[in-house]
């Protein structure tokens, strides 16, 4: 009752003023405004507001615990799996808020797709993962087309060269970086407009790391990717922009550059320069 | 450093095994890995482990060893009816006693009496005493049996043609070496009454001595329906009564079970009103089968009218027993999938229904048809609900069996066999308790080996 009721005033208040950004103008992808998020009655984020632009991509950084992974998880409602988990703040998506009730949660999980912190291909064959969310959404018309999909996500996942010929073979047989690529390529399948990834990288070796940073680079032409990560380097590597987390709250926002040579923070500072977290 | 040694001590004083626990800590806070009280704590460490896996072994083998003493016993009592006498003889179908216009009232014991008596030779034939007690050689159903025979094949009235026939149960268990010929000692040794006398005895080893005498394997334990006569007992009844049961019970139980363990665990809220059922459902797995069986007597007969002894109403007493088993097997099965796949599913955008019947279902398939095998399992097993709902009819015919017609089963078969008097049923009760293990058995390696078939590799 009392979520509905919170967001209803939010919502509001979004909508009156027009939230406009004052880092992306309209080129945002996301608003994000005076989210709280709780899990039963502990707090876990705390008034963050944050915008995130298109085809570019924002690294969500801080010491374990901070929030980033809940506030990742709001993004295409996964949040609303935890039954003692109650969101409140605004979100838009290209304008609509996505929690409104405007947007089913189910195809907002399509535009907005996730790859998790462990790989996690579905126990069926390499094509039926790739093939999975255009079947359920009815994004291919016929078998040829599906197949188009299925061959067009892997490649652009870059792993088709390496399963072209045993598409009949089980997914979890991969490699650990072959299972997270199959997992992108199974993200990029339903034609999303963000891509949201956990730590993408924490359970694969610096080779597979590489695979998987170069393929965020050049997926960031065509889609809108947060990335959370604990490495900063990583952070520094791969985003455009960088969001520093730190117990529940946004300490600081801005260009990754900045972020890592001249933060305005001291608690930033601290961080980047690994005094703690 | 040394408020650290001297604290300690009173710190652990508690813990008995670690009573000078620090003395083996100098005053620059090094501890002495070799000191006597290190070693003789580590001995005792090792003698607690060696301790208990001496106990877990002696339990393993105390089990093992009461299970072979069950199966031993079973096995040296039951095996013998795993085997059937029977006597060849040559019967002569004179149309004058088999009667063709109506063969039902032929002089069918008079015919096996003939062949019998052919068979001997000159002197025994025409013993008075021999004649009237020579038929308790053979079974009391041969006269049937060869009734039957001719019946199907009424070509034969008038020619005279070799027929086995059953031997009787006590010279079955004679020719087995489970009857002796002599009973009592001493001065009050007499021949055994059960053989009819020494001169059927005389004529038993003639017969023997001819070669007329086999014993091949009893495939009438298995195709014959039940009757009074050891001999000619088979648990076939039985068999079809509990395929009947079970094929109820699992079409009640196994989808009802899943769907109320899906609900349950992927879809219901979780809140006092589901708390409450699960707490119930847990319960009702704990209830005495007895109590079931009542509950089938009053609601299903009784209220609902469902016909009595029937496999329909004995299925939905075992169903009411084995849901709960379903539902936990269920549940289990749906919780141990890893949460991974499911935020998998619903990353792409699959709605709750799809990833439950896509994702997670066909990953605990395996659990949960193991678990509904073992719930079959039991089922068949099951006894007390059973004969509450009588279902423990006597089936000398089973050529109409059905799930609306009164039936046995195979442990209530098995209980009313123990209970009758004739000798031959001891060891026909032990060979069905062997039959029984049997199905147990090989629904249970069903259930193994769909788990390893097909439980998800990762």
């Amino acid at each position: 009752m009392t979520m509905t009721k919170n967001r209803d005033i939010t919502r509001q208040a979004a909508t009156t003023n027009d939230v406009a950004s004052p880092v992306c103008g309209g080129e945002c992808k996301f608003i994000t405004r005076d989210v709280n998020v709780f899990y039963g009655e502990k707090q876990a984020i705390f008034d963050v507001s944050l915008d995130i632009p298109d085809r570019s991509v924002m690294a969500l950084i801080g010491p374990s615990g901070c929030g980033k992974s809940t506030y990742l998880r709001c993004l295409n409602r996964m949040n609303d799996l935890i039954d003692i988990c109650r969101v409140e703040g605004t979100f838009l998506l290209d304008g609509e808020d996505i929690y409104s009730g405007a947007i089913d949660p189910v195809l907002l999980r399509a535009r907005v797709g996730m790859v998790f912190q462990k790989p996690n291909p579905f126990p069926k064959s390499i094509y039926e993962n790739v093939a999975y969310g255009p079947r359920i959404h009815g994004l291919a018309k016929n078998k040829a087309d599906l197949d188009e999909i299925v061959e067009t996500s892997l490649r652009k996942a870059a792993l088709w060269e390496e399963v072209k010929d045993r598409l009949d073979a089980p997914g979890t047989g991969l490699s650990g970086g072959q299972q997270q690529r199959l997992c992108i390529a199974r993200a990029i399948a339903t034609r999303p407009e963000v891509i949201l990834m956990d730590e993408p990288a924490s359970a694969l070796d610096p080779i597979a790391t590489a695979r998987i940073e170069e393929l965020i680079d050049e997926l960031k032409e065509n889609y809108c990717i947060v990335i959370v990560t604990h490495s900063m380097q990583q952070a520094a590597r791969v985003s455009d922009r960088t969001a520093f987390f730190h117990l529940g709250r946004l300490i600081e926002e801005g260009p990754t550059e900045q972020i890592f040579t001249a933060p305005r923070e001291k608690q930033t500072q601290d961080y980047i320069t690994g005094r703690y977290g | 450093m040394t408020d650290r040694t001297e604290q300690k001590p009173s710190e652990t004083a508690k813990d008995a095994t670690a009573e000078n626990a620090a003395a083996d800590i100098d005053a620059n806070g090094r501890i002495d890995w070799h000191s006597p009280q290190m070693l003789a704590r580590l001995r005792r460490r090792h003698a607690a482990n060696r301790r208990m896996k001496f106990i877990g072994l002696a339990a393993i083998l105390l089990a093992a060893g009461l299970l072979s003493i069950l199966v031993g016993s079973l096995l040296k009592s039951g095996l013998p009816a795993f085997r059937q006498t029977f006597i060849t003889l040559e019967f002569d179908l004179k149309p004058e006693l088999v009667k063709p216009d109506n063969m039902r009232r032929g002089k069918w014991r008079k015919i096996v009496k003939e062949g019998l008596l052919r068979a001997l030779p000159e002197d025994m034939r025409n013993n008075r005493k021999l004649k009237r007690k020579v038929l308790k050689i053979v079974s009391r159903s041969a006269p049937y049996a060869l009734r039957d025979h001719v019946m199907k094949n009424p070509h034969l009235v008038g020619r005279i043609i070799p027929f086995d026939v059953l031997a009787s149960d006590p010279y079955d268990q004679f020719n087995k070496g489970l009857l002796p010929e002599y009973v009592g000692a001493g001065e009050r040794k007499r021949p055994n009454p059960k053989l009819g006398g020494p001169e059927v005895v005389r004529a038993f080893r003639v017969l023997k001595e001819q070669k007329r005498v086999s014993l091949p394997f009893n495939w009438g334990l298995f195709f014959n329906a039940d009757s009074r006569l050891p001999e000619a007992a088979g648990l076939a009844g039985a068999i079809v009564g509990s395929f009947l049961t079970l094929l109820v019970t699992f079409l009640i139980s196994f989808p009802t079970g899943i769907l109320a363990a899906i609900y349950l665990e992927e879809f219901a809220p979780k809140n006092r009103f589901t708390d409450f059922v699960e707490i119930n459902i847990n319960n009702l797995a704990a209830v005495p089968s007895v109590v079931f069986g009542l509950l089938g007597l009053s609601l299903f007969i009784g209220f609902f009218g469902v016909p009595r002894s029937t496999p329909l109403v004995g299925g939905m007493v075992l169903s009411l027993m084995t849901l709960p088993t379903i539902i936990i097997a269920t549940r289990a099965a749906l919780k141990a999938v890893p949460p991974s796949l499911r935020e998998a599913a619903l990353g792409v955008g699959a709605s709750h229904h799809q990833m439950v019947f896509h994702h997670v279902l066909p990953v605990a398939m395996p659990g949960i048809l193991t678990g509904a095998i073992i719930g079959m399992a039991q089922a068949l097993g099951e006894t007390a609900p059973l004969l509450l709902v009588g279902m423990n009819a006597f089936i000398p015919d089973i050529s109409n069996m059905g799930i609306t017609e009164p039936a046995t089963a195979l442990p209530t078969q098995i209980y009313s066999w123990a209970d009758s008097p004739e000798r031959g049923f001891v060891s026909r009760t032990a060979a069905a308790i062997l039959v029984l293990l049997g199905f147990l058995l090989a629904m249970n390696t069903l259930a193994i080996w769909l788990r390893q078939r097909y439980s998800t590799k990762w």
